[in-house]
């Protein structure tokens, strides 16, 4: 370091005589890079922190006199917000000078300008308030003819722009695309493309501009409008299939060279990447390096879309060669991403970890700390049940060396998620050691890991495994180990342990029959004495107490913890403690309460509360007044402040309530609320189940347990996964074997590591070889509560046996999906079990045609499936029944629905099979999709059924009849869902598909989708012009906007009308030249419209309950006036 | 994502395209600071730090870092990183940590006609320095007049 300053100091005075000679414009600069010169040099020149701080206060405060005197010239404001902006990067406050940055963009010339807008940019942020000031100036300069000051003004734009101030930019920045200077496009597109992310719906009406921009002459104008173009298609990759050909267009130009060489080709990749190019992969994938980095990142891109995109061999070969090139490579950053790309593919193509089984074992004791984690990372991905035990000892290794609680947390989440989170099985080998384990990890991870990992590890242990013997061993194991850990003394364990340890205590001390109940509450009790123990894990210790009072029969240890805690100063405590006395006070009542191993049972919770009823009539009729809700008696106080009101309808309104406010459409707003927060409770109350407290309430007050545990479970469910592992790779094994040999010992050593490492995914014979074959059985394999699901008791248990189903039907549907593509077959055996568990909702669980068509796969490959206890699967014989019934329903239900108003049915999809329309029916309540498929074959077609893929902005539900069996020949059938919407957008596209067996059991399937525009939601809001004063005062969110009327409709009437026909408003009332429109969005969220005509100008005010809703009509609006 | 010159402990340059509170940002660039003055000349130029990746590269006495975010290209950035550096030599002429240090306007300027809001906005070396020397020229012409006159009246 010293010799770097010691250079620095020598240089300094050339640099200076440097700058001296040369009159004019030149002394002014040495000039003012000798102030800041004397003020880097003085700085250079100290020795401690202590100086250097009195000096740039010195500096800040003569810097401050200088900016707020008058006579200051702006030359020498320049060249004092300079030395601020280099102050403030040291670290220090020099906020006095901010106005001043803004002052000296707005009046100076150039020179001054410029740095007034880099001080602006450097100082000031998004959300500054300050930088409200700066609109202005903007504005005049984006209107300037001096080109500089028109690129200063969009890059300043495009790196800090208010929110709000968007509307009174975006025309002009708008006018600049078409200008004649590509920089200033460029500039332009880049401005918009910060538009577009942080307010999309401000630019939606230039997307068509965007267009423009991508076929510019201009290769950087074309470059930038990328980046607008790769964040639009990843929001939506369906919308934009049409510019394919052009990408690829660019893409060639690029490839062939046409364009200059250090064009972007990244980001046109990244765009790729949602489409299937097959052919120009190949190209890019040969092309020769010329710039080392630059290549080499963009060859990385592309084994990442070779391995994201249909998978096919020619192109797996040529990735995989090149990852081998990336992981070889002694450079260390390419061996980094040869990791990384590793960690993306292994779990498609574990050969390929084979391969380079010998640098992840370097890599994995590498001096880096980085390339070790990432080595982590990827054994991580590969870990089974047999090698789980060394991963996770490197992990552990690992998290012991490193401090920083980033690492910890994320690689403590890893541990527990091979070990615990996994939700078909967990990887380890015995009790013992997983114990063992989850006891490093909760002492190491501590407080900072994450609160579900706790949470699972309890439930794994609650509902426990297969074997009920087992599970008790385990649990005895952990009580004991807890013991012991709580014996040693002088150790500080993480609350979060502590804990857990309470809770398993608590829970299963009576498996103990060594030590006596009393003893562990001795123990629990000295814990709740201790000072550094949170209150926290003291409400979770004195629970656990509660839980074994009622097992030890006296203990004295009891009447002290209540005698010392009934006058604890923690009010948490406090009440812990009274209601165990009074517990303590009627055994018998505390054992039917507090029951031993109960702690999966489901309690039947009363949420309504209705026991309480007669105590609430009880209380009304003594002339209590009822009860209100929270957000009820706010409404009320609010709209009592609001008699005295400056609205400017003239309406007068009683200030009667909130009855008074209920609309006949039915804007019930405060009920629908008050529902929806009594089922939220139910839900909560539903999903909190491993507390440590139990629920003590229940209809009839304090809940008696019934005795319903289902003990036999019917038939685990059979998971194989050894012959995940049958990826036999020959030539690897020989060479194991010539290297065998020759190896020196640590080399075998190594070998060994690799061996235990790689156990999982080579074959059998690789692990023989090196002597360690081991066979670990699977106890610990999540019991399945097949029988509790079908009951429909508990969510949970339904969710995780849905998710194990579906992780098997998947298996069954992407099987059958490579079956004709994939030639290797280790392949596509571990291809298939990739498994992708969203692929399926549980809705579809009952469903039979996909049941029907699991049970078809399985018979087609045996080998993966033992064929027991298939039968789980096969729903219930009455939905069948119900089946046959909801399709007679569904049939006079079609009828009814042509009473509503409905599109035109359209065909959107259709083969030599079959044919698909679909059309919308516009319902009161919601918006009803009817799609019809045509069987036109002469065959009868089985299990047609109808998938629609999840979307982020609605809710589809299905209406009854879409699962019938058959389809006969030539006829048509009809599904029906109903479409809900989530979350205002302007267009979103709804796609699913149809899949059908014909007769000879070939399955097929088709695609489709279908747009779904903002206005399918709208209904008109009828409601009277009292009501909407009343509602318009209580709505937070406003946007007002001015639209220029069309000759056709100047007159209010007729604009209004317009907005009725196109966008179903309700027009309430027209007074004079203004008029008041409501809408609601389904399924009730009003939206209000009061408008206002000026000469050809249609002033438009919305305010809504919704933020985003008023932004998305009015643009609607825009839309409908403009274009008519 | 941040841009920063980093020498021994003391910042040169640093440029942020995310909304952060200043006492956030202090404390970023010191973590940032230790992390990467602890690593060793041989271990390799991404960093996994908090949620995001920190590509760096050291040039002489300076190191440049630059935080992305998970799935962007960490080979992309070090060129990005590079290219500044080239651009930065083209400009100043074989460029030294004191160019930077006296003329640090400068390198913003050069910083934000390369990269514009956190994206790339012109890769070709040769059109960000043809801006670049526009922007100078321009100024020049709109500079000497005046100070020629302020020159007279001093006179």
């Amino acid at each position: 370091m010293s010799d770097i300053v010691e250079k620095t100091l020598t240089a300094l005075p050339g640099l200076f005589l440097q700058n001296q000679p040369g009159g004019g414009p030149a002394a002014a600069k040495a000039s003012f890079s000798s102030r800041l010169g004397s003020l880097v040099r003085g700085i250079t020149a100290l020795t401690s922190k202590h100086e250097e701080e009195k000096l740039i206060q010195q500096e800040l405060s003569s810097l401050k006199a200088t900016v707020s005197a008058p006579t200051t010239t702006l030359k020498m404001m320049k060249e004092c917000m300079v030395r601020l902006i280099y102050c403030e990067m040291l670290g220090y406050d020099a906020s006095f000078g901010y106005i001043h940055a803004i002052k000296l963009a707005q009046q100076g010339n150039l020179l001054e300008k410029r740095v007034g807008y880099l001080a602006v940019s450097l100082f000031l942020h998004e959300s500054h308030e300050l930088l409200l000031l700066l609109v202005n100036t903007v504005v005049k300069d984006l209107q300037s003819t001096n080109l500089v000051e028109v690129c200063m003004a969009l890059t300043v734009v495009s790196q800090i722009f208010p929110r709000e101030m968007i509307p009174a930019v975006l025309p002009l920045i708008e006018d600049k695309l078409q200008h004649s200077k590509e920089i200033i496009r460029r500039k332009a597109v880049l401005a918009l493309y910060k538009f577009h992310l942080i307010a999309p719906n401000q630019v939606q009406h230039i997307h068509i501009k965007f267009r423009k921009a991508l076929c510019d002459r201009d290769v950087g104008v074309m470059a930038a409008s990328l980046h607008i173009y790769l964040r639009m298609i990843k929001e939506n990759s369906s919308g934009y299939k049409d510019l394919t050909g052009s990408f690829v267009t660019i893409l060639k130009q690029v490839v062939g060279g046409k364009l200059p060489v250090d064009f972007n080709y990244h980001i046109l990749l990244q765009v790729l990447q949602k489409y299937i190019l097959l052919l120009y992969l190949t190209m890019i994938l040969t092309i020769s390096a010329i710039f080392i980095f630059l290549s080499l990142a963009i060859l990385f891109e592309c084994v990442h879309t070779v391995y994201s995109i249909y998978p096919k061999s020619e192109l797996l070969e040529k990735a995989a060669k090149c990852i081998g090139k990336f992981v070889l490579s002694p450079k260390i950053n390419l061996k980094y991403l040869g990791l990384k790309a590793l960690t993306y593919v292994i779990q498609q193509d574990p050969t390929l970890a084979l391969q380079h089984q010998m640098t992840i074992i370097e890599c994995l004791d590498h001096p880096d700390p980085i390339i070790k984690r990432e080595t982590l990372e990827l054994l991580y991905r590969i870990t089974n049940a047999q090698n789980v035990t060394v991963i996770v000892q490197k992990m552990l290794e690992y998290l012991h060396q490193s401090k920083e609680e980033y690492v910890i947390v994320n690689l403590v989440g890893k541990i527990a998620d091979v070990l615990v989170l996994n939700t078909v099985d967990t990887y380890a080998p015995d009790n013992a050691w997983f114990i063992q384990t989850m006891n490093a990890v909760f002492s190491v991870g501590g407080d900072v890991m994450h609160p579900d990992i706790p949470n699972n590890f309890l439930r794994l242990l609650a509902e426990g495994f297969d074997d009920e013997t087992e599970d008790q061993q385990l649990r005895l194991y952990a009580v004991q180990s807890y013991l012991t850990l709580l014996d040693m003394e002088n150790v500080i364990y993480p609350q979060r342990f502590l804990q857990v340890m309470s809770w398993v205590l608590g829970e299963y001390s009576y498996l103990l029959d060594k030590e006596t109940p009393a003893e562990v509450i001795a123990k629990l009790y000295r814990l709740l004495m201790n000072d550094s123990v949170s209150s926290e894990t003291k409400t979770w210790l004195i629970a656990a107490v509660t839980k074994l009072t009622p097992q030890a029969h006296s203990s004295d240890t009891v009447e002290r913890l209540i005698h010392e805690f009934t006058i604890s100063l923690d009010t948490c405590m406090r009440q812990h403690a009274f209601e165990l006395k009074h517990l303590h006070e009627n055994v018998e009542l505390m054992k039917s309460l507090l029951p031993v191993d109960r702690s999966c049972e489901d309690l039947a919770v009363d949420a309504s509360l209705s026991f309480l009823d007669g105590f609430v009539a009880e209380g009304l009729s003594q002339g209590a007044a009822p009860y209100k809700p929270h957000h009820q008696r706010q409404e009320e106080k609010l709209s009592q402040e609001k008699v005295l009101n400056f609205e400017p309808y003239g309406l007068s309104f009683s200030s009667s309530g909130f009855t008074g406010r209920q609309s006949p459409a039915g804007i019930s707003l405060g009920s629908d609320i008050s529902g929806n927060s009594a089922e939220t409770g139910l839900k909560e109350t539903n999903s909190l189940k491993l507390e440590g407290i139990k629920k003590l309430w229940g209809k009839e007050g304090y809940l008696p347990k019934k005795e319903s545990k289902t003990g036999d479970e019917s038939g685990a469910l059979p998971i194989p996964q050894e012959s995940i592992m049958e990826n036999v790779d020959q030539a690897i094994t020989k060479k194991d074997q010539s290297q065998v040999l020759t190896q020196s010992k640590e080399e075998k050593e190594k070998q060994l590591l690799a061996s235990s490492l790689f156990v999982g995914l080579g074959s059998e014979s690789t692990v023989n070889l090196l002597g360690k074959a081991d066979t670990v059985s699977h106890k610990f394999r999540r019991k399945s509560k097949v029988k509790e699901a079908k009951s429909g008791e508990t969510t949970s248990t339904h969710n995780m046996t849905c998710s194990s189903f579906s992780s098997l039907s998947n298996v069954a549907y992407e099987d059958d999906y490579y079956l004709n593509t994939l030639h290797d077959r280790g392949d596509k055996e571990l291809k298939t079990f990739s498994l992708n568990s969203e692929l399926l909702d549980s809705e579809s669980l009952t469903e039979l045609p996909l049941v029907e068509k699991f049970s078809n796969c399985s018979l087609s490959t045996p080998s993966l499936f033992a064929d027991n206890s298939m039968e789980i699967f096969h729903p219930p014989k009455s939905t069948a029944a119900s089946v046959a019934k909801e399709s007679s329903l569904a049939s006079s239900f079609l009828e009814e629905t042509t009473e509503y108003i409905h599109s035109n049915a359209m065909e959107i999809c259709n083969n030599e099979t079959i044919s698909v329309s679909s059309y919308k029916i516009w319902k009161d309540d919601c918006l009803l999709m009817v799609w019809s498929v045509t069987n036109k074959s002469g065959l009868e077609l089985k299990s047609a059924n109808l998938e629609i893929f999840p979307a982020e902005n609605f809710k589809v539900t299905e209406q009854p009849g879409c699962c019938l069996p058959v389809t006969e020949a030539e006829s048509t059938r009809s599904f029906q869902y109903s479409v809900q919407i989530e979350k205002p957008f302007t267009e979103e596209i709804l796609s699913g598909f149809i899949s059908y067996h014909m007769m000879d059991t070939h399955s097929a399937q088709l695609e489709f989708s279908v747009n779904l525009s903002l206005l399918d939601f709208i209904r008109p809001l009828k409601i009277s012009s009292e009501d909407f004063g009343k509602l318009w005062l209580s709505f937070a969110n406003d946007v007002k906007q001015n639209v220029k009327m069309s000759e056709s409709q100047a007159a209010l009437p007729s604009a209004l009308k317009t907005l009725q026909q196109k966008l179903r408003l309700h027009i309430i009332e027209i007074i004079g030249n203004e008029g008041l429109l409501a809408c609601q969005l389904l399924p009730s969220i009003p939206c209000l419209l009061h408008c206002r005509v000026y000469a050809d100008v249609l002033a438009l005010w919305f305010r809504s309950s919704c933020s985003t809703l008023p932004d998305y009509l009015l643009y609607q609006c825009q839309k409908v006036m403009e274009g008519s | 994502m941040s841009l920063g010159n980093i020498r021994q402990g003391k910042l040169r340059l640093q440029k942020w395209y995310l909304a952060t509170s200043d006492k956030e940002r202090k404390k970023m660039v010191r973590e940032l600071m230790q992390v990467v003055l602890a690593r060793k000349p041989k271990m390799c130029s991404f960093l996994e730090w908090r949620d995001l990746k920190v590509v760096y590269k050291r040039y002489a006495s300076l190191y440049f870092c630059c935080a992305i975010e998970g799935q962007d290209n960490e080979l992309i950035t070090l060129e990005l990183i590079h290219r500044y550096v080239e651009l930065l030599d083209k400009y100043f002429g074989s460029v030294c940590e004191l160019d930077i240090i006296f003329n640090f306007e400068k390198a913003y300027f050069i910083l934000d006609e390369f990269l514009m809001g956190g994206d790339v906005q012109d890769t070709s070396k040769k059109s960000v320095l043809k801006a670049i020397e526009q922007a100078d020229l321009l100024q020049e012409e709109d500079e000497s007049p005046r100070s020629v006159l302020e020159e007279m009246g001093l006179a």
